[in-house]
């Protein structure tokens, strides 16, 4: 079954062949001039300074080792520049997906937060709030990610450590204690047992009366990147694109302005792939999910609106831009002629960006401040509609609470003091960026044609293709510099001997018990029959076709725990296990 | 040029005797060290296999071959949990290639057997093949041995699928198993030359993933029985356990077939005489490694092959009349 | 001819960020040496049964979750109580440094955080192997 085709019809240029641009300043006399001047240039003014002065090395590279140019002139602008470019909130939305963009309102300041029990996370909800986050984001621990109640054997030594531990609908309560969901969105990084941790936000909201209809927020629920990063898998993949779709169909109809899925490139750019994977990658993933979601029956605009996106916001601004602007130019193109979507909602993709952790140093912690604007002032540029920032302690812990101030205060210096929100799209234009931005999407549909040549992204999954690809280039990475090719600073040049100086920030073992109490309680205090014919029927849900979510929510309500779910769902489907090692 | 890493210390050895005792009492410890010093070639490594061979002969050796990436490690990490549940002790030993580059390697398929890793009745060890040509390492067959003396019912040994390991592990196992796995596509699929004749069992794995179909009739048309013997053709795929109990029982109905046929003391005989003349040309190889190191004499006589007054041959037997094979 | 050295490599508990492992799985191979990588989600059962069955002179640990503590002691006192406390363990990941003194005293000989450059991460298994 052939997956992935390109939608536009004059797509001439084949991989590889990036002929040079021709008419970015029409074909006439202009271009002949520049062209001569800039021979002039080259064998007069830069000769000279050469001569004088030579570069500091042979080739220049960005962070994903692509090589950049000396100069990028008009004449790099695309044949049909002012099309392709276009103007914000139209098709292809290149330049943003509103036209107003952060002059109507600034990104959503959404800090991934998480650590110890609910009520230690709670607080720490709180705090940000007050400090003046405008979205929530929650981070779980381990157990939680892999579908394991608190008190798992598998759980040992991982409570809370990463992230929060909610095994249950009552801690999902404590979580949001105090906090007018119906009023502030919510985004959950969970995946592998997404579904599940969605209903218990369902369920919590309902005991608050918040009506569905008004919840906001995100499940991330891109199982696909799992198996090809960050590996918080559960089941394989056929069941688990099954629970990712059933997600979308109730969505769309009980939930409608909650987005059902985050499709990431976050996570596969920190395993360590280049901009161009990421790009890649993570559209291929979700033209996979739009390819599931319409064979189930689904009308993609049904669907499709509320598809999201989240992307890493990496060191080398220019290049990310450039991805930005490239991911909503194709993912635009693909909906609306490739997958026929009407309505325009379907085409937009809207973008949640975190910046790097993989960039954040041990050493000289605090420069991670510096690290952190400088990638969020990307993502920016970039137009994302909402950003997390990361602390500087974090090559050490969860962050402490002065380390996240300041990174939250970084996003509003941003969108306050710097002018860069003040006009929409302010490095449209530039050539360098709108270069960058046709080579990545040049390479992007490279890719799509390897992993259709492939099978598929799930076959591709199985061949280990983007774990290869992956891993290649994380080593790439580690080479330059361990050979000083790549400079970090503070790592392998402008080093100095001290001790970093972090406040630690430690799950108690308080918040240990008390997790363990809430946990012994609520299976306790059930009706044992409801909650044995609750799993019953969910059991049979998922061995049959039925959609998994309304007995999801009923076996929640029954005080079913997530590991007692996950263990239902793992035997019906099955456990994945990695395939190949590189 | 990579620094030579000094020959380490070596680390404080029990007996050789204490260690084949914790063998034949199932130390893994016990076990993991003998192979090691096996690998190594130890001076102790030739007292250890002499000590362990009245042991050995009681396991049935399964060799797996079959080209990279048709999913050797997964089917015997399946096959060794359908044993397990039969109450067989399995053993496996699993080889990866050795970068001719940096003489390194990294052993990955231990990696698809992690169930069974904690098994009591398991043991699992991944060696290199440190630079032998074939797609095993010299010391396969040895460590083999040393899961044989421990009292494993049956060794599986997966080769790297490169190279002739086939014929290799042919020569040295009870049974050999060829894994094959359909191309998908419409490529005409070529069938490496000698692998239709040194298979007992062979194997259509990932059946899930294309079809099977005209593989198999390709082979059915090539194999012949031999022997007595007629190859099955199975398929199997590994995710679903599909078609592993009928993998084992075909194994275990070759080992019969061995035994009463009287065949077994053939092969058994055979691979004696294999390991007579691979201990004999190692041992060879050694003298002329000694002598050729200790400098002049060869000198002398490469000097005196570039004169032309002697040719390389007559070289060779000069330096052989020298190597008299001493028991060490 | 030198004695190959053979490290174990692995990741215990939940935390599947293998990018670091890896990398550091190729660069001692790369050094020449013999790298048996587990993959993810290893018990210290796991990883101390797979040490003994590949007799290692090494055994480097990697988590990034903060479960580190009890994960990477829990190695070391499984490897003392199965008799191979002379496989020496060395750790990495996201550990802040007040964990580090404990490490040590429990028994871990290194601690590599983020950004230790590869050639000091080989050149201490190399260290190991002769050591021991």
């Amino acid at each position: 079954m052939s997956s992935v085709r390109r939608g536009r019809a004059q797509r001439s240029n084949r991989p590889g062949d990036l002929k040079p641009p021709v008419n970015g300043m029409g074909d006439g006399d202009a271009r002949r001039e520049f062209e001569e001047r800039l021979r002039v240039w080259e064998f007069t003014t830069l000769r000279d300074a050469l001569a004088r002065h030579p570069e500091r090395r042979e080739t220049f590279v960005t962070t994903s080792s692509r090589p950049v140019k000396r100069l990028y002139t008009p004449l790099d602008l695309p044949e049909d520049a002012a099309a392709r470019i276009g103007v914000p909130g139209e098709f292809p939305y290149t330049r943003g997906i509103h036209p107003t963009m952060y002059r109507g309102r600034p990104w959503t300041m959404r800090m991934f937060a998480g650590y110890g029990s609910a009520e230690d996370t709670n607080e720490r909800f709180k705090y940000l709030i007050a400090h003046g986050e405008t979205g929530l984001s929650v981070a779980f621990d381990m157990p939680t990610l892999y579908g394991y109640d608190t008190d798992d054997a598998e759980a040992k030594g991982e409570f809370g450590t990463c992230g929060v531990a909610v095994s249950s609908l009552q801690d999902m309560e404590t979580l949001f204690d105090g906090i007018d969901v119906g009023a502030i969105s919510t985004s959950m990084t969970i995946n592998s047992p997404a579904a599940i941790i969605w209903g218990m936000y369902l369920g919590m909201a309902e005991s608050k009366g918040v009506p569905w209809s008004d919840l906001r927020g995100t499940i991330q629920n891109d199982i696909l990147k799992e198996y090809q990063a960050q590996k918080e898998w559960i089941f394989p993949p056929e069941p688990s694109m099954r629970l990712v779709v059933d997600t979308f169909e109730f969505g769309s109809r009980h939930v409608p302005k909650w987005n059902t899925i985050s499709i990431s490139g976050y996570h596969i750019r920190e395993a360590g792939a280049t901009a161009a994977q990421e790009l890649a990658f993570t559209l291929a993933n979700g033209m996979e999910y739009v390819r599931w979601g319409i064979d189930r029956g689904l009308k993609v605009d049904d669907f499709a609106p509320r598809l999201s996106f989240f992307f890493n916001a990496h060191n080398d601004l220019l290049e990310e831009v450039a991805k930005y602007r490239a991911a909503r130019r194709i993912w635009a193109r693909e909906m609306r002629d490739t997958f026929g979507a009407r309505s325009p909602r379907s085409w937009v993709l809207r973008f949640h960006a975190q910046t790097a952790g993989v960039s954040l140093t041990a050493q000289q912690p605090e420069m991670n401040i510096v690290r952190t604007t400088v990638q969020a002032l990307a993502a920016v540029l970039g137009g994302a509609q909402s950003l997390h920032t990361n602390s500087y302690d974090e090559a050490y812990q969860v962050p402490n609470e002065k380390a996240v101030r300041i990174a939250l205060r970084t996003q509003q210096i941003l969108a306050h003091e710097s002018g860069v929100a003040t006009t929409v799209d302010p490095l449209g234009g530039a050539y360098m960026v709108e270069a960058l931005t046709d080579e990545l999407e040049e390479e992007a549909y490279a890719y799509f044609d390897r992993i259709a040549q492939l099978g598929g992204v799930i076959p591709a999954i199985r061949k280990g293709f983007f774990q290869q690809e992956i891993a290649n280039s994380a080593y790439r990475y580690q080479r330059e510099i361990e050979d000083r090719e790549r400079t970090i600073v503070g790592v392998n040049d402008f080093v100095v001997d001290e001790q970093p100086e972090v406040e630690p920030l430690r799950v108690t073992e308080a918040s240990y018990r008390a997790q363990l109490a809430r946990l012994r309680r609520t299976r306790k205090m059930r009706d044992a029959r409801r909650h044995e014919r609750a799993l019953d029927r969910l059991r049979k849900a998922c061995e049959g076709d039925d959609n998994t979510m309304p007995l999801v929510l009923e076996a929640i309500k029954a005080k079913a725990t997530l590991g007692e779910l996950c263990d239902v769902m793992r035997e019906a489907f099955g456990v994945w296990e990695e395939p190949l090692l590189y | 040029m990579r620094e030579r890493v000094p020959p380490r210390t070596r680390r404080a050895l029990p007996g050789i005797r204490d260690l084949v005792k914790g063998l034949r009492a199932g130390d893994k410890r016990a076990a993991g060290k003998l192979i090691s010093l096996i690998e190594d070639d130890e001076p102790e490594a030739t007292e250890a296999l002499a000590a362990l061979h009245p042991f050995t002969g009681k396991a049935h050796i399964v060799g797996f071959t079959g080209p990279p990436g048709v999913g050797k490690s997964s089917l015997i990490s399946r096959l060794v949990r359908e044993f397990r549940e039969r109450g067989k002790r399995v053993g496996v030993v699993a080889v990866d290639p050795t970068s001719p580059y940096t003489g390194g390697a990294v052993l990955g398929d231990r990696i698809r057997m992690t169930e069974s890793g904690t098994d009591p009745g398991v043991f699992i060890r991944s060696m290199a093949t440190r630079g032998h040509a074939g797609g095993l390492a010299l010391a396969t067959f040895e460590a083999v041995a040393v899961l044989d003396a421990m009292g494993m019912d049956l060794v599986f040994v997966e080769t790297v699928g490169a190279g002739q390991s086939e014929v290799e592990i042919a020569s040295r196992a009870h049974t050999t198993v060829v894994v094959q796995m359909p191309l998908t596509g419409d490529a005409v699929q070529v069938l490496k030359a000698g692998i239709l004749e040194i298979g007992d069992v062979y194997v259509v794995n990932k059946v899930d993933l294309g079809d099977p179909e005209s593989l198999i009739a390709n082979l059915s048309f090539q194999i012949a029985a031999r022997d007595g013997w007629t190859p099955p053709i199975l398929k199997t795929s590994a995710p679903e356990g599909l078609g592993l109990p009928e993998l084992a029982d075909a194994l275990l109905r070759h080992r019969d077939f061995l035994e009463t046929s009287g065949l077994l003391r053939t092969r058994e005989l055979s691979r004696a005489r294999e390991e007579i003349l691979e201990n004999a040309r190692r041992l060879l190889a050694r003298q002329v490694r000694d002598l050729t190191s200790a400098g002049k004499r060869f000198e002398a006589l490469a000097g005196r092959v570039v004169d032309r007054a002697m040719d390389p041959h007559a070289a060779a037997v000069a330096i052989l009349r020298d190597a008299t094979p001493k028991r060490r | 001819m030198p004695k190959k050295i053979r490290v174990l490599i692995a990741k215990p508990g939940l935390d599947g960020h293998d990018r670091g492992a890896k990398v550091i799985a190729r660069a001692l191979r790369d050094a020449g040496m013999e790298v048996i990588y587990t993959g993810l989600r290893q018990t210290p059962e796991d990883i101390v049964e797979a040490a003994i069955q590949e007799d290692v002179d090494a055994i480097g640990l990697s988590c990034l979750s903060g479960a580190h503590m009890a994960l990477f002691l829990d190695v070391v006192k499984l490897l003392r109580k199965r008799k191979a406390g002379d496989i020496v363990v060395a750790g990495g990941g996201i550990i802040p440094e007040e964990d580090v003194p404990r490490l040590k005293k429990a028994g871990i000989k290194a601690v590599f955080g983020p950004g230790t450059p590869l050639g000091e991460i080989v050149a201490f298994f190399e260290k190991a192997a002769k050591g021991a």
